[in-house]
């Protein structure tokens, strides 16, 4: 009975994924398309398409990496919010090494730039790492208001020092041959980020689930008290897994531009990181669920082009069902299977103080 | 151009540092209840999209501003009821559920904005609140323009501040607001009920952030687009903190971010040799200095973030 308890439990997310999409079927009909031909139309082209499929994985990618980027730095209790910012910071290191560096051979030119790419994010979220750590500043408002800076910081080098000569529009000049990402998919812009995405997500699983290093983040996350007790350096642990979680959102934003772009553009990135912190939702910050949750949300923004032309229906209505999942996902973090474990099992459990927000935040 | 700039051009300065703080201001002080109450409301970005929305909506649907900012007053207190419903009701993590609401609010506006204004044609501008001067003060040099020449939204923010201020510490309802957030279990030992006050500020704290978002609409441009609330509910949080969790402190912080921001659009009209974006930068490393800078001595109400449930030792 236990086990069958577990199960559902296990099963709230997808339970509230179906009721985001029953109600985004609603905000369909009100608009007067047909839902089910939305969805089909959705689900054809961003899964059964090989051209929209290449789209699907050219954008799950990026939000793979960005949710890991939320998901380190929260198993040591500290939340990551900038993962936007940290995937601009990301590109333009990424640019800069790939415009700057020799020309060196593919399989020497592209682990550099992407080096870069992650040591650029990871710069720019340590700074909140160590804010938190440091002065005990709240890093939620930190990496929220270090996303904006960080966008137009990109926009200031692409359409000031980095400007390509004669370009119409701010972006920077193309990045060498060497430098661009195989493809995943001939004659498709699908590059071979996604395994970037999937070894990460796997090394990540193993790291939590079998390392020292992963005990020791989760114990500063559920009780930095405990942790000192240990002997674990609490404030090093914040600042490493948030310069960590930073690494993988500049990989992202590395990707963005040595896989797709292959220029810094401004504005080059349509708010992955926010989709990153929508899939670890999802995922409920188990990185062995990330891939799924980042092909979801990824495969809803590739199928919702096609919407309008084929029912009739504007593409963001997908925003619209992305909100609902994030917030059904939410509401039901609460339900930890009490109330049918005290129908089935006779008792109550009593809640968990788990929950409690940001441990470290009254440590001093 | 001479080395002091000269009154007219500080008095211009004012007015517009006033009129762009407003919303940054009703946001803050929506924050301050909530966060006093024992709740962060990470979602006040979100609220203030969905408030300029509504005011958008209703202005375009019944052509009079003043519904406008009922509808979107009124649409703001249902999201805080909803974050109170996730984070006080079912002890969701208070930053989750704020994130939550943001995207929400996010999506769902990106939505009804389109069904309901075909934002994909440029949008549909509606009418607003004119500013209405003040007479004999709104001639006073340096000030006249910056404080008494105004939309009735930006007189309103004052006055407000001063009735929160009055009943956050004069008047037993506000000691029952601030007992929640700085000790619950002492408060629902006398008799207070923790989870109702948590209710009724969050629902104020959200209508608050949305005046804030139908200023931006009603008094500023008079027309919705996506994501026009642009960071300024996470620009009203490092507010809060700068203003030591105080109504007055939190406005006062928000009136000097908005002269940034006012500081930043000046300079990039007058000076367009330098990269606007600098300037754009302005507001939120503004914040970010001074969140630095005036962090030490501050301290958060002592519960806020926490959980309260009753039956828990």
């Amino acid at each position: 009975m236990t086990r069958l308890r577990d199960a559902l439990v296990g099963l709230r997310v997808v339970m509230a994924v179906a009721v985001a999409l029953g109600l985004g079927s609603l905000l369909i009909l009100v608009t007067g398309a047909d839902p089910v031909k939305a969805y089909a139309a959705l689900v054809h082209e961003a899964l059964f398409d090989y051209w929209g499929l290449s789209n699907t994985i050219v954008k799950t990618s990026p939000i793979l990496l960005a949710s890991l980027a939320v998901m380190v730095p929260l198993r040591a209790g500290v939340y990551n919010i900038g993962g936007e910012g940290q995937i601009y910071m990301g590109g333009l290191f990424g640019t800069l090494a790939s415009l700057h560096l020799p020309a060196l051979p593919s399989m020497i030119a592209i682990p550099s730039a992407l080096l870069c790419a992650m040591l650029g994010g990871a710069l720019w979220a340590g700074i909140a790492g160590l804010l938190k750590a440091w002065r005990g500043i709240n890093e939620v408002i930190v990496t929220l208001l270090m996303n904006y800076i960080a966008i137009h910081v990109v926009s200031f080098a692409v359409s000031g020092p980095m400007i390509a000569s004669g370009a119409p529009y701010p972006y920077s000049d193309e990045i060498p041959e060497q430098y661009r990402l195989p493809l995943l998919m001939p004659q498709t812009d699908a590059h071979i980020g996604i395994i970037f995405g999937l070894v990460a997500a796997g090394m990540i699983a193993f790291i939590f689930a079998r390392t020292a290093t992963g005990l020791s983040l989760d114990i500063v996350g559920k009780s930095p008290r405990a942790a000192r007790y240990a002997g674990l350096n609490v404030k090093a642990h914040i600042v490493a897994s948030m310069a960590s979680g930073g690494m993988l959102a500049g990989l992202a934003g590395g990707i963005e531009v040595l896989g797709l772009k292959y220029r810094l553009f401004h504005l080059f990135s349509p708010g992955y990181g926010f989709d990153g912190v929508v899939a670890a939702f999802i995922a409920n910050a188990n990185p062995a669920f990330a891939p799924l949750s980042a092909l979801f949300l990824g495969a809803l923004k590739s199928g919702a082009s096609v919407m309008q032309r084929a029912a009739g229906v504007e593409g963001t209505v997908v925003d619209a069902i992305v909100g609902l999942v994030v917030i059904l996902v939410a509401g039901s973090l609460a339900w930890k299977g009490d109330l049918l474990g005290g129908l089935i099992e006779g008792f109550r459990l009593k809640p968990t103080s788990a929950d409690q927000v940001n441990p470290t935040e009254r440590q001093s | 151009m001479s080395f002091l700039p000269d009154i007219s051009l500080i008095a211009v300065l004012l007015a517009s540092g006033v009129r762009l703080a407003t919303p940054i201001g009703f946001a803050a002080l929506g924050g301050v209840l909530a966060e006093r109450s024992g709740v962060y409301n990470v979602g006040l970005e979100g609220m203030m999209l969905w408030g300029a929305f509504g005011a958008a909506a209703g202005t375009y649907l019944t052509g009079s501003p003043v519904a406008g900012l009922v509808a979107g007053v009124l649409l703001g207190a249902v999201a805080g009821l909803l974050l109170a419903l996730l984070c006080v009701g079912l002890a969701v993590n208070q930053l989750v559920a704020g994130i939550a609401i943001n995207l929400l609010c996010a999506g769902l506006t990106a939505f009804l904005a389109r069904a309901l204004f075909g934002l994909a044609g440029g949008g549909t501008a509606v009418s607003g609140f004119a500013s209405l001067p003040v007479p004999y003060l709104s001639g006073l040099p340096l000030i006249g323009t910056a404080l008494f020449n105004q939309d009735p939204l930006v007189y309103m923010l004052p006055v407000l501040v001063a009735v929160v201020t009055i009943c956050l510490y004069r008047t037993q309802a506000g000691l029952r607001l601030r007992a929640a957030g700085e000790s619950p279990r002492a408060a629902d030992s006398a008799g207070v009920n923790v989870t109702a006050v948590r209710y009724v500020s969050l629902a104020l704290s959200g209508a608050f952030a949305a005046a804030g978002g139908c200023h931006l609409v009603l008094c500023q441009v008079y027309i919705f687009s996506e994501g026009m609330s642009a960071g300024k509910g996470f620009i009203a949080l490092a507010a809060i903190i700068l203003g030591r969790w105080h109504p007055v402190g939190a406005v006062v912080a928000a009136l000097f971010f908005g002269l940034c921001d006012a500081l930043q659009l000046q300079l990039q009209f007058s000076n367009p040799l330098v990269p606007y974006q600098i300037f754009l930068i302005l507001p939120f490393a503004a914040s970010l200095v001074a969140l630095v800078w005036f962090n030490k001595g501050a301290r958060q109400p002592a519960a806020t973030g926490m959980v309260f449930d009753r039956e828990a030792r």
